[in-house]
C-alpha cells in the first residue's frame, strides 16, 4: 500500500466515526478492530502511552466510550499497572505502547508478568511494513525482543489476520498457565480495511492446555494424604490465578484433613492466616515452622507452586524423606527442579475439586494419632517465635512499622503491593493476608518499581478499597513517575515507604557475605519526599518516631488523596529469619548472631 | 551455575537423543525453538527444519541434542509449551527410530591420493556429484557416525570443505510421529 492510500483511509475513517459503533462482524479497519475486540473481550480498563507508530489506535480509542485509557508516565508503570489490575480481578491486563522505546521499555514488565504467570495482552505499534528492516525512526525487532519474555507475541502483517490474532491473544493470556503476549501491529495495519471476526469463530489450531486431572493420580493422591504421618500442604501462586474457587477448595481440603498450610510469596492470601492450620510463608525468609515442617514431612502436598530455589534452598537438602505430590497447570514444571512422586497436571480448581469430592466420597480419614504428634512438633517448632523482633521505644523498627499498618488497616478493604527488598519480605511475614487477590508482589522477577504502578492498577479495579504500595525508599525511586498518574486519575493509593536509607537487602547480604563493604548501597542524596508529594500533588506525611507512627498512619487512610509516607525506620535493620544461600530449609538463621557461616559455595548463589 | 547443577538426578551419564517437533509453520517459529535451547543452555548438536505439509502449514524440525535424562525430560516439556508446537516426540535408539543425514563432501588432490579417494567414496557408497582435474564432491547418505568416519577418512586425502545437513529421523513401522 502506497503512502496515499494510507492517508486517505486515515481520513475516511476520521470522518466517520459511527462506522466502527455499528459494526459488529463488517468491514473496519485495523485500528478499529482492535477496539471491536476488546470491547468483544469484555476489557473495560487499559494502562497505556501514546507515540507515532499507535496513533491511528489511539484515534480509535478517542472515539468511543466505555474503555477507559489510563496514561501512565512510563511504559514500565504502564505493564505493571496492568499487572496489579490483573492480579486483583483475575482478569486479564491490557496494555497499548507505541514502537521501539514504548516496546523496549514494556519488556521488563513483560517478563514480570512471564515469571509470576500473569495474564497480560500488549499490544504495540510497529513502523508501517515497508520500514520494517530499514532501521526506521523508532523501529524495533519487538517480536524478537519479547519472544523470551512473553507466553507467545504475534506480527501481524495483514489486516486480514488481525481480529483472529487479537482473540488468540486474548485466548493465551488468560487460559492454561497464564503469561503476557505481545501483538506487535504495524502501522499501516491500523489504517488498512478488513473484515472483522468475533471471538467465537477463532479456534486455535495447536494451544489446548491439559486443565482436567487425571482422576487416577487423584485416587493416589488421597490415599497418599490419608496415609500420611507428617503431611504439609505447600501452595503457591497457581492457586490464586486459578480463580476464588481454588482458595475456596484448599479451605475445604484443609477443613476435611487437618493438615498443615504453608504458601509461597505468591500464594499468600489462598488460605487465611488467621486459621490455626496456617504456619506461615515458608523458604528463605519464611518461618522457622513453615521450613522446618517442609524438611521433615512425609507427605508434602505442592498445590500450584514451582519449587523456586527461593523455597527450597540447597535443593540436595530439600525435604530428604517426603513422598512428593505436584498439581501444576504447567507440565513443564513437574520434575524441573525436585523429582516427585506423583505428577498432577491440571487446573488447581479442577483437580482440587476432585480430591474434595474423592476423599468424601471414599469416606477417607486421617492418621490421626500421628497428626497429633506432627502438631506438638510443630507446636514446639512455633515456640521459636521467627519473627520476633527488639522493639525500640526511640527508633522505629521497621517490623514495628509494618506491624502497626497492618493493625490499622486489618478491619478495612485492603489491597498491599510491595516494591522489592526487605521491605517486602517483612511486608510478606507481617501483614497476614484472608483472602486471595489481596497481595500483589514482584516474586519471580523481583522488580524494583513494581509496587506504585501495581498499586495503581489495583485501585482502578477497586475505587473504594484501600490500596497500600510497602515500599523502599530506594524502589519507589525507579517508578515514582506515576505518582502524576495517581493524581491524574484521582487513585489514592497509600505509598508506604519504609525509608532506611539503604537498599536494604542488598546492604544485608554485604553485611553476611561480603565483609559488611557498603558497596553503593547507601540511598544517598535521598528526596526530600514530603516535598516530593507536594510537588506532584499529593499529600506527604513523615514519621521519625514510634510515638508519632499510629496518628500518622491514621491520617495516611483517612486523606482520600495520594500519600506519599516517609516512614523513617531503623536503618540496620535486617531481615530475619533466614536460610542462608547454598543451606538447607532446617539450617536457618534467626538473628546476626546465629552464626550463619556462608559457604563459597553458597556466596556463589544470588 | 546452570539448571541442571541444582537438580536431584536421574543419572549423571550424558545421553544423546533425537527429538522430531511438528510445529505451524508460522513466522518466528525456529526462532522459538533455538531461543528455547539457547535461553536455557541445552545443547544442540544439530537441527534440520522444513515444511512437510504445505496443505496443513506444518513443519518438522529434527534436533540432535545432549543431556543428562532429567535435562531431556525437561526439553521436551519445554518444545511442548510452545504455543505452535503439534507433537514432540523422542528417539534415542535405532530400534524405534531411523536417523539418516546427507554431507556433500569436496575432495581436492590428483594421483595416488585421488584414486584412493574414489575407492574410498565407493566403498561408502558415497557418489561424485562434481567432478574436475583436481577435485570431487561426493555426496553421502547414512547415519552421522558414517559420515564422520568417511570425513575422517578423507581428511589425509585431500579434504577442503564439508556440508553437513543434519540428521533427518522418522520412525519404524506403520505409524506416523
Amino acid at each position: 500500500m502506497d503512502k496515499d492510500d494510507t492517508l486517505q483511509q486515515a481520513l475516511a475513517a476520521q470522518a466517520a466515526p459511527d462506522a466502527m459503533l455499528g459494526a459488529m462482524n463488517g468491514t473496519m479497519t485495523g485500528a478499529q478492530m482492535v477496539i471491536q475486540a476488546l470491547r468483544d473481550q469484555g476489557v473495560t480498563h487499559i494502562f497505556g502511552y501514546p507515540g507515532g507508530a499507535v496513533l491511528p489506535i489511539y484515534d480509535a480509542l478517542f472515539q468511543v466510550e466505555g474503555i477507559t485509557h489510563v496514561l501512565v508516565r512510563h511504559e514500565q508503570g504502564a505493564v505493571h499497572a496492568a499487572e496489579g489490575y490483573a492480579r486483583s480481578t483475575g482478569k486479564p491486563g491490557v496494555v497499548l505502547v507505541t514502537s521501539g522505546p514504548g516496546a523496549t521499555n514494556a519488556v521488563t514488565g513483560l517478563t514480570d508478568a512471564l515469571m509470576d504467570s500473569i495474564p497480560l495482552v500488549v499490544l504495540t505499534g510497529q513502523v508501517p511494513s515497508h520500514l520494517i528492516g530499514t532501521d526506521a525512526f523508532q523501529e524495533c525487532d519487538t517480536v524478537g525482543i519479547t519472544r523470551p519474555c512473553t507466553k507467545h507475541n504475534w506480527l501481524v502483517k495483514h489486516v486480514g489476520d488481525l481480529s483472529r490474532v487479537l482473540h488468540e491473544a486474548f485466548q493465551i493470556a488468560t487460559t492454561g498457565r497464564p503469561g503476557p503476549v505481545v501483538v506487535d501491529i504495524p502501522k499501516d495495519v491500523q489504517f488498512q480495511t478488513g473484515s472483522y471476526i468475533g471471538p467465537q469463530a477463532v479456534h486455535h489450531r495447536t494451544y489446548k492446555p491439559k486443565t482436567d486431572p487425571d482422576l487416577g493420580a487423584i485416587v493416589r493422591a488421597v490415599e497418599m494424604m490419608a496415609a500420611a504421618k507428617k503431611p504439609v500442604f505447600y501452595t503457591g501462586g497457581g492457586i490464586i490465578n486459578s480463580g476464588p474457587e481454588a482458595s475456596a477448595l484448599l479451605r475445604e481440603l484443609v477443613d476435611l484433613t487437618g493438615f498443615p498450610v504453608t504458601s509461597t510469596l505468591m500464594g499468600l492470601g489462598a488460605f487465611p492466616a488467621a486459621r490455626p492450620e496456617w504456619l506461615g510463608m515458608l523458604g528463605m525468609h519464611g518461618t522457622w515452622e513453615a521450613n522446618h515442617a517442609m524438611h521433615d514431612c512425609d507427605l508434602m502436598i505442592c498445590l500450584g507452586a514451582r519449587f523456586d530455589d527461593r523455597v527450597t534452598g540447597l535443593v540436595k537438602k530439600f525435604s530428604p524423606d517426603s513422598k512428593k505430590i505436584h498439581l501444576d497447570i504447567d507440565a513443564s514444571q513437574i520434575n524441573k527442579i525436585v523429582r516427585v512422586d506423583l505428577p498432577i497436571v491440571a487446573d488447581a480448581t479442577k483437580a482440587l475439586r476432585e480430591m474434595v469430592r474423592f476423599w468424601k466420597a471414599q469416606k477417607h480419614k486421617v492418621d490421626a494419632p500421628a497428626l497429633k504428634d506432627w502438631w506438638q512438633q510443630i507446636d514446639q517448632w512455633r515456640t521459636k517465635k521467627s519473627l520476633g523482633y527488639r522493639n525500640s521505644e526511640t527508633i522505629i523498627k521497621p517490623q514495628y512499622a509494618i506491624d502497626r499498618l497492618y493493625a490499622l488497616t486489618k478491619h478495612r478493604d485492603v489491597y498491599v503491593t510491595t516494591e522489592v527488598g526487605q521491605h517486602q519480605m517483612w511486608a510478606a511475614q507481617r501483614f497476614h493476608f484472608q483472602e486471595p487477590n489481596r497481595w500483589m508482589t514482584s516474586g519471580g522477577l523481583g522488580t524494583m518499581g513494581y509496587g506504585l504502578p501495581a498499586a495503581l492498577g489495583v485501585q482502578m479495579a477497586h475505587p473504594d478499597a484501600l490500596v497500600i504500595d510497602i515500599a523502599g525508599e530506594a524502589s519507589i525511586q525507579m517508578c515514582m513517575q506515576e505518582m502524576s498518574t495517581a493524581l491524574q486519575y484521582d487513585l489514592p493509593v497509600k505509598i508506604f515507604i519504609l525509608n532506611n536509607e539503604y537498599m536494604g537487602m542488598v546492604r544485608q547480604w554485604q553485611e553476611l557475605l561480603h565483609g559488611k563493604r557498603y558497596s553503593h548501597s547507601y540511598s544517598e542524596a535521598l528526596p526530600d519526599f514530603v516535598k516530593l508529594a507536594d510537588a506532584f500533588g499529593c499529600v506527604g506525611l513523615r514519621a521519625d518516631k514510634p510515638s508519632e507512627l499510629d496518628d500518622k498512619i491514621q491520617e495516611m487512610i483517612s486523606v482520600r488523596r495520594p500519600v506519599l509516607f516517609d516512614c523513617r525506620v531503623d536503618p540496620t535493620e535486617n531481615c530475619y529469619p533466614m536460610i542462608p544461600s547454598g543451606a538447607a530449609h532446617n539450617d536457618m538463621i534467626l538473628s546476626p548472631d546465629d552464626g550463619g557461616e556462608i559457604s563459597d559455595a553458597g556466596k556463589m548463589l544470588v | 551455575m546452570t539448571m541442571h547443577d541444582t537438580k536431584i538426578k536421574l543419572s549423571d551419564e550424558t545421553e544423546r537423543h533425537t527429538l522430531t517437533v511438528l510445529v505451524d509453520n508460522e513466522a518466528g517459529v525456529l526462532a522459538r525453538v533455538v531461543g528455547l535451547f539457547s535461553g536455557r543452555g541445552y545443547n544442540i548438536e544439530s537441527l534440520t527444519v522444513a515444511e512437510v505439509d504445505p496443505m496443513a502449514r506444518t513443519s518438522r524440525i529434527t534436533i540432535v541434542t545432549s543431556g543428562t535424562p532429567d535435562v531431556i525430560e525437561q526439553i521436551e516439556a519445554q518444545l511442548r509449551r510452545l504455543v505452535p508446537t503439534h507433537k514432540v516426540t523422542n528417539w534415542t535408539s535405532a530400534d524405534t527410530g531411523i536417523e539418516r543425514e546427507m554431507a556433500l563432501v569436496k575432495v581436492s588432490g590428483t594421483g595416488e591420493k585421488r584414486v584412493e579417494a574414489l575407492r574410498m567414496a565407493d566403498a561408502f557408497r558415497a557418489r561424485p556429484v562434481d567432478t574436475t582435474h583436481s577435485s570431487f564432491v561426493f555426496e553421502i547418505t547414512g547415519s552421522p557416525h558414517k559420515i564422520d568416519s568417511f570425513v575422517d577418512l578423507m581428511r589425509p586425502l585431500g579434504l577442503v570443505d564439508v556440508s553437513r545437513t543434519g540428521v533427518a529421523a522418522i520412525s519404524r513401522g506403520p505409524e506416523a510421529m
